[in-house]
C-alpha cells in the first residue's frame, strides 16, 4: 500500500522521542507526522510487536509511570487480515479508556492466530486528582499502516 | 516543483497525468510562498490520491490551510456523483462534524475585560473539558438515540438554549436521515457519557473582541456592529461517538471495497458506492454523529450563557449572547451543484474545509438570504479569527467551500520540543490573553507558533474570489481542552 518513496520519507524523518529498553531491545519509536503521531513497534514475536504497539499508543496519551495495574481486562479481536486486526486491537483499548477511563500500562498479547488476537491488559482508572494525561488519541488509522511478519515490526499513525 | 502547474497567483494545478489512476486533476489554493511549504511534505500527494475516488467530479481540491492528514489531506474537498460516486469515511475524518459556533453579545471590551479572569474561571468550571472528562448530563437509557436523531432540537427541548439557536445552526442543528440503528453499541457507549463536553486537542472556547470590520453592512446583518464588541467562539465535535463510527465504517469499507472493484492507493481512503448498503449505512451513522456534535455545541453555548451571567453579574437579556452561526468543517453532505452546465446532486466531502454558501442559496436561513452564510475561521490562541461569507464564484469553483483554520505549520512533536507549555502561557499572558487549560503539555502542542498565519490563509481565499472577509476578532481568553 505504501510507496517506497513514502516509506523512505518517513524513515528519514524518524524522530525518536521515546524508547523503552527491555532486554536490550527497543520496544517502540515515535515519529512525527504533522498533525498526528506515528510509531514503529518491535517485538521478538508478532504478538510482542502488537503488545508494544499498544504500549506506544498509551505512552502518547499519558505518563505511564503514574499509573498502576489494578484493573485487568481481557481483549479478544478477530478480523479479516492482520492490518485490520492491529487497528481494531488498538481501537478496542481506546474504547475502554473512553467508557471506563482505564489507562493501560501492561499488555500481554497471548496469541495471534488466524487473524484473531487474545490479550490480557493491565492498567488503572484515570483519577484527575492524582494523574495527568497528555494527548487524546481519536483512533488508530490505516494510513501508512504496516504489519511486517518477517521482522515482527508494525507501523501505525494515530489520529490525535 | 514540476508537480504543479501555475494557473494564477492563488491556484496551482496537479495535472491528471501526474499519477496514473487520477480521475480528475488536483487544485490547490495557495500563494507561492505557502506552496513551497506545502510541497515540502506529502500533502500534495494526498490531494492526488483523493483524485482516485470513483465518481469524483471537477477537481480534488485543497484549501490554503492544507496539511498532511491520513488518507485525505486536512483542508481537502472532494465531490462525488450520486449516480456512480463513492462515499469515504476518511474524507470526513474521525471527528465527525467538528465545527465552530460563533455567538455575539451586546457588550464591549470595557464591560467584560475587567472581569475576564472570573469569566474564564466560570467557563472552565461550567463546561467539562479535557481528556478523560465526563459530562454533566446523565442520559437516560436509550436517550443517546434521541440525541443522534434530533441533534440540537434534543438539547433545546431539554432546556439547553432556545429555539432561536436552531435558526443560526447549519441544518437547524438536526440533519435528516440519521438512523441510530446504523450506529454500533460501542459508539453509543463511547458517546453517551460525553454529551456536553469540549474534549481535548485543538478544541476550545474563546472569549474574543471584534478587532476590525471589513464589510460593515454585511457584519451588521450578522449582529456584529462595532469594534471591541465581545464575541464567543466554540470549537468542538462529536467526541468518541464520531471516532467510533468513523473507525467502524472505515473498517467495513476496507473489507467491502474489493467487492465493488474499487482500488485506492491508501487504505484510509476506503470507500463504497454512495448507493450501496455500506454507503447508505455510513451516511446515516455519520448524520447521527453530526447531530450529536450540534447538540454538544448547543449544550456548551447554554452553559456559556450561564457563565457570562455568573461572572459579570448581568442578566441574559442585557448580555445578549445570541448565535451568529454554527457550521461544520468535517462532514459529507448531499448538495446540488452545477457540473458541465447541468445541476447534479453531489456528495461533497469536506475534511477540514467549511461550507461557504453565497447570498440567495435556498439552504440558508431568512436572515442570511441577502448577505450569505457566515463562515467561521478560527485562528490559533494568539492571533485573529475571521468571519467570511461565501461567493458565487466559490459556489461554481469549490462546491461552496473554503478553508477551516490556520492549518498546522509544525508537527506536534516539533512544536512540543521547541515550545514549552508554560512559556506559551507566559507569552499569551504578556499579551493579556487569559488561558485556562487542563493539560500544560497539551497547551504546548497548540501554541500559536505551531500554526500557519491565518491572515495569509483567508487572504488567499478572498483573493481567489471564493470568499469574502467580513470581520475579524482577537482573543481575550481561551479555555483549552
Amino acid at each position: 500500500m505504501v510507496s517506497p518513496k513514502t516509506s523512505r520519507h518517513v524513515q528519514s524523518r524518524l524522530f525518536v522521542l521515546c524508547c523503552t529498553i527491555a532486554l536490550g531491545m527497543k520496544r517502540f519509536e515515535l515519529f512525527e507526522h504533522t498533525a498526528d503521531t506515528g510509531f514503529i513497534a518491535y517485538g521478538r514475536t508478532l504478538a510482542e510487536a502488537f503488545s508494544n504497539a499498544a504500549l506506544a499508543m498509551f505512552s502518547v496519551m499519558a505518563d505511564l509511570d503514574e499509573f498502576g495495574k489494578k484493573e485487568t481486562v481481557t481483549v479478544e479481536v478477530c478480523e479479516n487480515d492482520l492490518e485490520i486486526l492491529l487497528v481494531e486491537w488498538l481501537n478496542s483499548l481506546l474504547f475502554y479508556f473512553d467508557t471506563q477511563g482505564i489507562v493501560f500500562t501492561e499488555f500481554n498479547v497471548i496469541s495471534i492466530s488466524k487473524n484473531c488476537l487474545k490479550a490480557e491488559c493491565r492498567g488503572e482508572k484515570y483519577n484527575p486528582n492524582r494523574h495527568s494525561l497528555k494527548l487524546g488519541v481519536k483512533s488508530a488509522t490505516y494510513h501508512m499502516l504496516k504489519v511486517d511478519t518477517v521482522n515482527n515490526t508494525v507501523r501505525v499513525i494515530l489520529d490525535i | 516543483m514540476k508537480m504543479f502547474e501555475k494557473i494564477d497567483d492563488y491556484r496551482w494545478l496537479i495535472p491528471q497525468s501526474y499519477k496514473k489512476g487520477m480521475r480528475v486533476p488536483g487544485l490547490i489554493y495557495a500563494n507561492e510562498s505557502m506552496l513551497k511549504d506545502i510541497a515540502g511534505d506529502q500533502s500534495p500527494e494526498q490531494v492526488a490520491n483523493v483524485a482516485f475516488l470513483p465518481g469524483i467530479v471537477k477537481y480534488s481540491l485543497a484549501m490554503p490551510d492544507i496539511h498532511l492528514g491520513y488518507g485525505f489531506p486536512i483542508g481537502g474537498v472532494a465531490a462525488t456523483r450520486l449516480s456512480d460516486g463513492v462515499i469515504s469515511p476518511g474524507g470526513v475524518g474521525f471527528d465527525i462534524n467538528c465545527g465552530v459556533r460563533l455567538l455575539r453579545t451586546n457588550l464591549n471590551y470595557d464591560q467584560v475585560y475587567p472581569k475576564i479572569k472570573e469569566l474564564m474561571d466560570s467557563l472552565y468550571k461550567n463546561v467539562p473539558s479535557g481528556l478523560g472528562s465526563q459530562g454533566r448530563i446523565r442520559l437516560k437509557k436509550n436517550e443517546i438515540e434521541d440525541v443522534m436523531a434530533n441533534g440540537s432540537r434534543w438539547a433545546v427541548k431539554n432546556g439547553y438554549g432556545t429555539s432561536g439557536d436552531l435558526e443560526t445552526t447549519e441544518e437547524n442543528g438536526q440533519m435528516a436521515g440519521a438512523n441510530p440503528d446504523n450506529v454500533s453499541v460501542r459508539a453509543k457507549e463511547r458517546g453517551a457519557p460525553q454529551i456536553g463536553t469540549l474534549g481535548s486537542g485543538n478544541h476550545f472556547i474563546e472569549v474574543a473582541v471584534v478587532d476590525r470590520i471589513f464589510e460593515p453592512e454585511i457584519a451588521k446583518g450578522m449582529g456584529i456592529t462595532q469594534t471591541n464588541q465581545v464575541m464567543l467562539l466554540i470549537h468542538c465535535g462529536s467526541r468518541g461517538l464520531g471516532h467510533q463510527i468513523a473507525g467502524d465504517y472505515t473498517k467495513e469499507m476496507a473489507n467491502a471495497m474489493s467487492k465493488y472493484g474499487i482500488y485506492v492507493p491508501d487504505r484510509q481512503l476506503a470507500c463504497c458506492p454512495i448507493d450501496s448498503p455500506e454507503g447508505r449505512a455510513y451516511l446515516s451513522a455519520m448524520r447521527c454523529a453530526a447531530n450529536f456534535a450540534w447538540a454538544n455545541r448547543q449544550c456548551i453555548a447554554h452553559w456559556a450563557r450561564e457563565s457570562f451571567c455568573e461572572a459579570l453579574g448581568m442578566g441574559e437579556g442585557e448580555i445578549g449572547l445570541t448565535g451568529v452561526y454554527d457550521v461544520s468543517h468535517n462532514i459529507a453532505k448531499m448538495e446540488k451543484h452545477i457540473v458541465d452546465g447541468k445541476q447534479e446532486t453531489l456528495c461533497v466531502h469536506r475534511k477540514g474545509a467549511t461550507r461557504a454558501f453565497p447570498a440567495g442559496h435556498p439552504d440558508l436561513p431568512a436572515k442570511y438570504q441577502k448577505i450569505g452564510q457566515p463562515v467561521l475561521i478560527p485562528g490559533d490562541m494568539g492571533t485573529f479569527s475571521y468571519i467570511l461569507t461565501g461567493t458565487e464564484k466559490g459556489m461554481r469553483e469549490t462546491f461552496g467551500s473554503v478553508c477551516h483554520g490556520a492549518g498546522r505549520a509544525k508537527s506536534r512533536a516539533a512544536a512540543k520540543q521547541s515550545i514549552r507549555g508554560k512559556a506559551v502561557m507566559a507569552e499569551l499572558a504578556k499579551r493579556g490573553i487569559v488561558i485556562r487549560a487542563g493539560s500544560i503539555s497539551a497547551l504546548a502542542e497548540e501554541a500559536p507558533e505551531s500554526y500557519k498565519d491565518v491572515t495569509e490563509v483567508v487572504e488567499v481565499v478572498q483573493n481567489a474570489g471564493i470568499s469574502k472577509i467580513i470581520a475579524r476578532t482577537r482573543p481575550l481568553g481561551v479555555v483549552k481542552g
